[in-house]
């Protein structure tokens, strides 16, 4: 059997044989490369062709010259930022901001999917589900003037608020204050997306079979037992694929809250890996230092996922690649 | 046993639940009423402060100062502009390519999937990016508002479940009767992938109507491709240290208090307002969708 195949396949048939039936299923399928092959190519562009940007990193880039006039510089970029001892407060910042965002920004959302989950009256369930969804389709921009708004001496309900509890004698002024600025980032950010991000847990809740829950009913487990005995058991893969992939996201956390929530007070503080390449990059217009802070972002994120998901696949048996 | 026997501590959990719950419902709440009572009074009532969810002296003012600003009516037209035609471009294009990918025949299927998957974990910068767009000459241009976000990964991830999940059987039946490819898109799935696509249209309409990032970056020196929240975003950098900014106004506000009718505060508000309320309108009618569509794509993905 095994020969007559291989005899069948020569290595001149095998060519013939495999190519023509490509040709002609490619000619077949026409409608089909049609319709993909113009989105393919504009990922191509608009995704893959900034990668050959990175080249700037390495050169004295001038706008003026072509790529092949460029002059080429090494790690002298890269050397540059390290030894900038602003590039370390950024990078505090970034990482402060980053792993407080995911322990309170993961950890909670877990907590309200969880609170929802036992909600018996569905009414109450449903409007709570939908108010808290709300504030992640309203615009940063907004989501940062109602936070200056809430926060500010004048009216603001939480300097009121602390006011009338007697935890303050006189309004703080929160937006001024860097030490206050991770905490509000943070909490403004699990504002927004609390709700949101509660979804997919809900969804692997209610994946759970009904049956576990009647089961530890009839034994007598109190609701607290029978979440950590059945609801987290169910939706530890859920939680473990969004661990990894926060952790894969924890340098890129973006810099829209902080460019709008930031001021020049706080700037020390606020300051993020993003931001630095915008100042430097775009502002003073060194794109080549600009770059070489752009890889390193990228850099430590795909080293952080790998890290994540080696970690997870080894101790947990848990891989989101 | 019986269902409605509770110990004391369910009893407790389940008022500690509600009250948690409750926290949490007041607490997203209140923050957009209070915007929508100060976006609708008197704008120098305002400024003595203790408004709450309510409006102390009712007007519209605040709302007709912002349309007078011509600067936020081109940032309106503008976003409006770019919401119809990058949704519309957006929705189609993930169709067609998920479609594509959801055909276990098709050739390209493994190599197009890892190309567009990949993008989720990577990008080229802020930097090449911005140097990107002036080589293609997208800077100081409606277009790159909507061209380069157009094919998006997640979004055709979340189409093409969609479309894995639909028999496989409609098809083979059009195929049957001569249907080319595209006619079968056209005619047989689209139509049945509404759902799915309702869902991403939402998703791309409030990312279009929501940036502002891209105006700042690309054309912040033609005020003809302005955009709602990026005219938004500068009233709020000129004021975000509320306090000062706000005593600074008061101070005005006593010695002319005739000249300036409506104070930024108001206006802040109100231009808040107006970016919310699109959002708020459609947001009922797609809920059950997004849930099911974020779903879907968070368990692919």
């Amino acid at each position: 059997m095994e020969t007559v195949e291989k005899k069948a396949y020569s290595k001149a048939g095998r060519s013939a044989k495999r190519r023509r039936p490509f040709w002609q299923t490619m000619k077949q399928q026409k409608y089909l490369y049609a319709m993909s092959v113009p989105f393919v190519l504009w990922v191509l562009v608009f995704n893959y062709l900034p990668l050959w940007g990175w080249t700037m990193a390495f050169q004295d880039f001038k706008p003026a010259r072509s790529f092949w006039e460029q002059e080429w510089v090494g790690l002298e970029h890269f050397i540059t930022l390290f030894q900038d001892e602003r590039f370390y407060l950024v990078l505090r910042n970034t990482l402060a901001m980053s792993i407080m965002g995911l322990l309170i920004g993961f950890v909670v959302p877990i907590i309200f999917a969880i609170f929802l989950n036992e909600v018996r009256v569905q009414s109450f369930k449903r409007t709570v589900q939908t108010v808290s969804y709300l504030p992640h389709f309203v615009s940063w921009v907004v989501v940062a003037g109602i936070v200056t708004k809430m926060l500010s001496v004048d009216g603001g309900v939480v300097n009121e608020l602390l006011m009338t509890t007697g935890l303050i004698s006189e309004p703080v002024q929160f937006m001024t204050k860097g030490e206050w600025f991770w905490v509000i980032v943070t909490l403004s950010d699990l504002w927004k997306e609390m709700g949101w991000n509660s979804i997919i847990f809900l969804a692997a809740m209610a994946g759970i079979d009904p049956q576990l829950y009647e089961a530890a009913k009839v034994d007598g487990a109190s609701r607290l037992r029978q979440i950590w005995h059945i609801t987290l058991p169910g939706i530890r893969p859920t939680i473990l694929v969004v661990l990894i992939l926060s952790i894969g996201h924890l340098i890129t956390i973006g810099f829209e809250k902080q460019f709008l929530l930031g001021n020049p007070t706080v700037v020390d503080y606020a300051e993020v890996l993003d931001l630095y390449a915008l100042n430097y990059g775009i502002g003073l217009g060194r794109f080549s230092y600009g770059t070489a802070i752009g890889i390193f972002n990228s850099l430590v994120s795909i080293i952080l996922l790998f890290l994540a998901n080696g970690i997870f696949k080894r101790f947990a048996n848990q891989s989101v690649m | 046993m019986t269902g409605s026997r509770k110990g004391w501590d369910d009893r407790l959990f389940d008022i500690v639940n509600y009250l948690f719950l409750t926290v949490v419902l007041l607490a997203t709440l209140y923050p957009f009423l209070n915007v929508l009572a100060i976006s609708l009074n008197e704008s120098t009532d305002t400024v003595r402060g203790g408004i709450t969810i309510f409006p102390r002296e009712f007007t519209f003012a605040n709302y007709q100062a912002i349309f007078e600003y011509d600067n936020l009516v081109t940032g309106f037209m503008n976003s409006t502009l770019r919401t119809v035609i990058g949704t519309v471009l957006g929705v189609f294009s993930s169709a067609m390519v998920a479609f594509t990918l959801s055909r276990g025949d098709f050739q390209g299927r493994k190599m197009f999937s890892t190309v567009l998957v990949l993008t989720l974990y990577f990008s080229g910068g802020l930097i090449p990016g911005y140097m990107l767009m002036r080589d293609l000459h997208l800077v100081d241009s409606f277009w790159v508002y909507v061209l380069p976000g157009m094919v998006n990964a997640f979004n055709i991830i979340i189409v093409r479940s969609f479309m894995d999940g639909l028999p496989f059987a409609l098809q083979e039946s059009a195929k049957m009767d001569g249907a080319n490819d595209f006619a079968i898109f056209w005619r047989i799935i689209l139509p049945l992938c509404t759902p799915v696509l309702a869902t991403i249209a939402l998703f791309i309409a409030v990312g279009q109507w929501n940036s502002w990032f891209d105006t700042y970056l690309y054309n912040s020196s033609n005020p003809d491709l302005t955009t709602l929240q990026f005219e938004l975003m500068k009233i709020l950098q000129n004021t975000t240290v509320g306090s000062t900014d706000a005593n600074a106004f008061r101070s005005t506000q006593g010695q002319e208090s005739t000249a300036a009718a409506v104070s930024p505060e108001s206006i802040k508000m109100a231009i808040s307002m107006v970016t919310i309320i699109p959002i708020l309108i459609v947001y009922p009618f797609l809920q059950r969708f997004f849930v099911q569509g974020m779903t879907l794509g968070a368990v692919k993905s």
